[in-house]
């Protein structure tokens, strides 16, 4: 057996700069949010659904010259159809930003799959999907429910608790770190790297390459503490994982771990925050749920669909005519889900949550080849963290409805949520 | 009745199986399986709809039969 000497040199030396296109950094209000959206803005961050609402009605494909030119569709038909046509739109690049990859990325991308387009996506995605099932996950459900109970444990005593920063980040937090076989103790780090990576998407490209220089740095130090003390876990899945007969690029390694961390934790944090948000807010489907366990599963996927906590984005291949606007070449889409979710043309009464919703063919995970790969991750967690937490705080309201607050960018949930337990 | 996969649009969402695990079950790779032989035991068309009707792919299909 060779000695698998991949990941003695770092991978990223010797390499160039990606070249890839830089443009001007344009902050600030949006003047109209027909044609200068900005999903970063802090108006978007507090409530998009107005916004979303207004410009299917008037304007149902946006338009930005923020980030370099982007286009922004909020009826559900045009989103499905983005997400279904990987001819026309590429996923080299999935974080709409002030940079874009250069062409020859793709069809690998900086993090694949989620970066990948067909026909590499089918293969690197196949990889990851055995580790993803309902009954593989189903194997993590107990620990989950443990790990839930000892955060409330630790709200004794305590009248109001922040559930986004005391209970929701915590429970994918520690999920992902056992997943991929992490030291625990790193959550606050796993923290920063996800507010850099969504979040900061209007900083400097020099702090950006930081930042992201930092999360590869880290996953660097893991993967070599695994090729040193091989475990039973993704991060030695995925170097000891073999792709045309062939173990992994390094890059492509450490960009799916990338990938794993960054996506396994905001999102499933940000609709767990939702739906405590929703709970605290409206004292009628908190009793209900109370009273109706059994509903859960059903309230569950209305929150998903309502408060949809995921945004993808899309860079438009070359240029064309669609739908009746003209794109160019490296457009951004922004890809958004929730929105969809809200589409009237879709769902019935779409601007309510009805927590008995029976038929909800939501678009929360994605549609089409790059369904969240962690969807039934995620439904687990957020199963059992809403279960532990009705369970040990039935009574529970908002603190003060001023100080919640909202991640910006492509991933949104609460970050601050201040709630009356006792 | 009897139920169907499109395997050209399941995506492994797994609503399916969810909701209706008498009449769907998982593969290795998580996408839905038809149980059995896809015959819809009596009282059992209301699961099968739940199911069609919550596949984001749409990628159930129902056969009535005449």
């Amino acid at each position: 057996m060779t000695v698998d000497d991949r990941f003695v040199r770092d991978f990223r030396e010797g390499q160039e700069e990606p070249l890839g296109t830089r443009n001007e950094i344009i902050t600030g209000p949006v003047s109209d949010w027909a044609t200068d959206f900005s999903h970063v803005e802090p108006e978007w961050a507090a409530d998009p659904y107005p916004i979303q609402d207004d410009l299917r009605g008037r304007c149902p494909i946006a338009h930005t010259e923020r980030f370099g030119g982007g286009w922004l569709p909020t009826r559900y038909e045009d989103v499905a159809a983005i997400a279904y046509d990987t001819e026309h739109f590429s996923s080299r690049a999935i974080i709409m930003s002030n940079y874009r990859p250069p062409r020859d990325i793709a069809p690998v991308g900086a993090v694949p799959p989620i970066s990948s387009d067909p026909p590499f996506h089918h293969d690197a995605r196949k990889l990851l999907l055995p580790a993803f099932t309902k009954k593989e996950v189903a194997k993590r459900e107990e620990a989950a429910r443990a790990f839930c109970h000892s955060l409330i444990d630790g709200f004794e005593g305590a009248e109001i608790v922040d559930a986004a920063r005391d209970y929701a980040q915590h429970i994918p937090m520690r999920v992902m770190a056992d997943m991929l076989g992490f030291p625990p103790e790193d959550g606050p780090r796993f923290r920063e790297f996800v507010e850099h990576a969504l979040e900061g998407v209007n900083l400097p490209p020099e702090q950006r390459v930081a930042n992201m220089g930092e999360l590869f740095d880290y996953l660097l130090e893991q993967i070599r503490d695994h090729v040193a003390d091989p475990r039973d876990d993704l991060t030695t899945y995925l170097i000891d994982a073999e792709l045309y007969g062939r173990k992994l690029e390094p890059s492509h390694v450490a960009g799916t771990m990338a990938l794993l961390l960054i996506a396994g934790i905001d999102t499933t944090w940000s609709a767990i925050g939702a739906s405590l948000w929703h709970l605290a807010k409206t004292p009628a489907d908190r009793e209900r749920l109370v009273a109706e366990p059994g509903l859960l599963p059903t309230a569950m996927e209305e929150f998903l669909r309502a408060y949809a906590p995921v945004t993808m984005a899309r860079l438009v291949k070359d240029d064309m005519h669609w739908r009746g606007v003209d794109m160019k070449a490296d457009d951004w889409v922004l890809l958004s889900f929730p929105a969809a979710n809200r589409d009237p043309a879709q769902f019935d009464r779409a601007d309510e949550v009805i927590i008995d919703r029976e038929i909800n063919r939501h678009a929360a995970f994605g549609l089409g080849i790059h369904r969240c790969v962690g969807s039934h991750l995620a439904r687990m967690e957020l199963r059992v963290a809403l279960e532990v937490w009705l369970e040990r705080v039935p009574v529970f309201g908002l603190a003060d409805p001023s100080t919640v607050t909202w991640a910006p960018g492509q991933v949104r949930g609460p970050r601050t949520l201040s709630l009356r337990i006792g | 009745m009897k139920v169907q996969i499109d395997p050209e649009r399941c995506q492994g969402h797994g609503r399916c199986y969810d909701l209706s695990p008498d009449l769907f079950t998982e593969d290795d790779e998580g996408y839905g399986q038809v149980a059995g032989d896809g015959v819809v035991p009596a009282g059992g068309e209301r699961a099968a709809r739940v199911a069609a009707s919550n596949c984001p792919e749409k990628a159930i299909v129902l056969v009535e039969e005449a």
